[in-house]
């Protein structure tokens, strides 16, 4: 199970392996919403990059990633998928990785109407990721595309902290798995809206997800050979009118230098 | 039961003079089967309109959280007529481009023209300002006013989020909203669907004050406070996915209120309502404590009782008392009845007591607790 990256409890999680070759990249199908919630003790970025890793493989052609970073250079990510043997620049070359640089992405200030400054700065940075969709869903092209973004919590910085918008954000992002059936994934802290009452943001991003995957330090504390849990809430298939019930997977993992080992907890000696 | 009642108080609709009547669908992330419960209710109120079962002729629906196609999908799935829905429903979409940045993009050049829907066939209007709620109202008038096809007639309004609204506006104004669409008078009833941990206990509450139903979905098994992740109870917790206690409560006209309790149960082919398995749950919160019984006995009720033969009760017809006790057979059993304890009045058949000690190595009233080896 360890040999084969490809089948690993996680994937099992997301429901990935029954449609290894159909379907996209990440759970659920075409027109999922995935959110990740980590915190400070526990990152969760290397699920977004098993993610990207398994949406740029080569079994996968016709999978197109949409990045928006608000985190960290390219070069960052290039450094950490080489490792996991996947080449990004080159598959940013072939355009299977569309890197949008955000990281000086900035509220214009406080002259003016701000709502609107903000609005406008969330519009045009919409009306980018739409027409790059667009053109990536051109029926003679026709490829499957996940968007990925990283993450809503410096997106909100960006935003000047007004939370609301980017969730008018998110939910244009959202409207987008509908009309073109792409995927979204994004990465935000659970524990940096820990004293927000209610409504909090990060519940709303739960309701527009239909799977959500929670990286949590162990609840004992630290081991030198587990570095955390996650727990996979997969609500089931959205669109379901009934039918499929939601299931809840829990697994302890371990970060090695180039992939990672997920395993039920009291499976390892 | 409760579903039922739901769905009759919508057909029925409103009273000349009256409010119509409003149902507030609550669920919350640790019971998140609010929208099958919207989807069950929206169908119902469906078929009811196509069979001219109720009172209005036709539903303006108005989404929020989810595509129209996706609402023409569940309607097809459902065997319901899609072709004659020009006649009966109409889609006001506010979740395609609420805040109206696809449309200024499409007029700047930035993207393309959305493509008219051709894919979903029913009439689909399109809202671009979702925070003026004046233009919200008006807009559901006149796609309502498009089905009516009399002056008497009714329609029904079925909102898929209002939780949206309350993220793009303020609670007074939702209220305003939701108040003057009862208030109209061609307005059959109205229906909608609530995240009760999306918003303070106040705006959840003033909802409720506006509806004459209030559907909550509750957990069948309640997380502990704060610990989500506890893998402990994680089977426990997956167990809110599928199942839920669906609580209803109807508000009369006269101030009545009623309260009905039922399990959901989300099957392959939609959801399920049963019985609640206990009672406990209703019979707690009524407000008038009622016995179901009687605790005194007629005259006549106490000689019936006195005059019932019991079946192990010695019949006194001549024969030797042949008592089985469960330790032999009968065929080989003596009368030992000497040395059993038994204790009956002299006057057999009535009112007679008749016991057996279980088993002959126990003492008679023994005072020995009979757990004492036990070590707890």
């Amino acid at each position: 199970m360890m040999n084969n990256p490809a089948h690993n409890l996680l994937d099992e999680a997301l429901g990935l392996n029954d449609d290894a070759v159909s379907g996209s990249s990440c759970g659920g199908g075409s027109g999922s919403v995935l959110l990740i919630e980590d915190s400070v003790e526990t990152s969760g970025a290397f699920i977004l990059h098993h993610l990207m890793k398994r949406s740029l493989s080569p079994q996968r052609p016709s999978d197109v990633i949409i990045f928006l970073s608000f985190a960290h250079p390219f070069s960052h990510y290039d450094r950490i998928l080489r490792k996991m043997g996947c080449n990004l620049v080159m598959k940013r070359d072939n355009k299977r990785f569309l890197y949008h640089d955000l990281l000086m992405l900035k509220y214009p200030g406080p002259d003016g109407d701000q709502e609107k400054a903000i609005e406008s700065m969330l519009l045009g940075l919409y009306g980018k990721l739409q027409k790059t969709v667009e053109l990536c869903s051109l029926p003679e092209t026709n490829k499957n595309i996940t968007i990925m973004i990283d993450d809503v919590s410096l997106m909100e910085v960006a935003a000047n902290g007004s939370s609301n918008r980017v969730l008018d954000f998110l939910h244009y992002c959202y409207s987008l798995t509908t009309e073109y059936g792409c995927s979204v994934v994004i990465l935000d802290h659970e524990d940096i809206y820990s004293s927000t009452d209610r409504p909090s943001p990060l519940l709303q991003m739960e309701y527009l997800a239909n799977v959500v995957i929670r990286a949590e330090p162990l609840a004992t504390g630290l081991a030198s050979d587990v570095h955390g849990q996650l727990t996979v809430f997969n609500k089931g298939v959205r669109h379901g009118f009934g039918g499929l019930k939601g299931k809840i997977h829990n697994f302890h993992f371990k970060i090695k230098e180039n992939n990672v080992e997920y395993f039920y907890p009291g499976s390892r000696t | 039961m409760a579903a039922e009642a739901i769905g009759r108080a919508l057909r029925d609709g409103a009273l000349e003079g009256e409010h119509a009547p409003a149902l507030t669908i609550k669920d919350s992330s640790d019971a998140p089967l609010g929208p099958f419960v919207f989807n069950h209710i929206f169908i119902q109120l469906s078929s009811n309109i196509l069979a001219k079962k109720s009172q209005s002729q036709g539903i303006v629906l108005v989404t929020f959280a989810r595509s129209p196609s996706f609402y023409v999908e569940l309607l097809k799935s459902k065997g319901i007529d899609i072709a004659s829905s020009k006649k009966w429903l109409r889609i006001l979409d506010c979740y395609t481009d609420p805040l109206g940045w696809k449309s200024r993009l499409a007029e700047s050049g930035v993207i393309s023209n959305p493509s008219p829907k051709s894919s979903t066939s029913v009439t689909t209007n399109m809202c671009r300002n979702v925070k003026d709620l004046d233009s919200l109202f008006s807009s559901i008038i006149e796609l309502g006013r498009d089905l009516i096809t009399d002056a008497k007639g009714r329609f029904a309004v079925v909102m898929d989020s209002v939780s949206e609204i309350l993220r793009h506006a303020t609670t007074s104004s939702a209220a305003v909203l939701l108040s003057s669409l009862r208030s109209h008078d061609q307005i059959s009833c109205l229906l909608w669907l609530l995240h009760e941990d999306l918003h303070e206990i106040k705006t959840t509450a003033a909802l409720e004050y506006m509806s004459s139903m209030v559907a909550s979905i509750e957990p069948i098994i309640q997380p502990l406070n704060g610990h989500r992740g506890n893998s402990e109870n994680l089977s426990l917790i997956e167990q809110n996915f599928g199942r839920g206690k669906f609580h209803v409560r109807f508000k009369r006209r006269n101030g009545r209120v009623r309260l009905m309790s039922e399990e959901l149960h989300v099957e392959h082919t939609g959801i399920k309502f049963m019985a609640t398995a206990s009672e406990d749950g209703m019979n707690a919160q009524s407000l008038v404590p009622k016995v179901q019984f009687n605790l005194q006995l007629s005259e006549k009720e106490r000689n019936d009782r006195a005059n019932v033969v019991l079946p192990f009760e010695h019949q006194g017809n001549g024969k030797t008392i042949d008592i089985y006790d469960g330790r032999k057979s009968l065929t080989e059993s003596k009368p030992e009845t000497s040395n059993e304890k038994l204790q009956s009045s002299e006057n057999s058949g009535r009112g007679e007591i008749i016991y057996f000690r279980d088993s002959d190595d126990e003492r008679p009233d023994s005072d020995e607790d009979p757990d004492d080896d036990l070590d707890i």
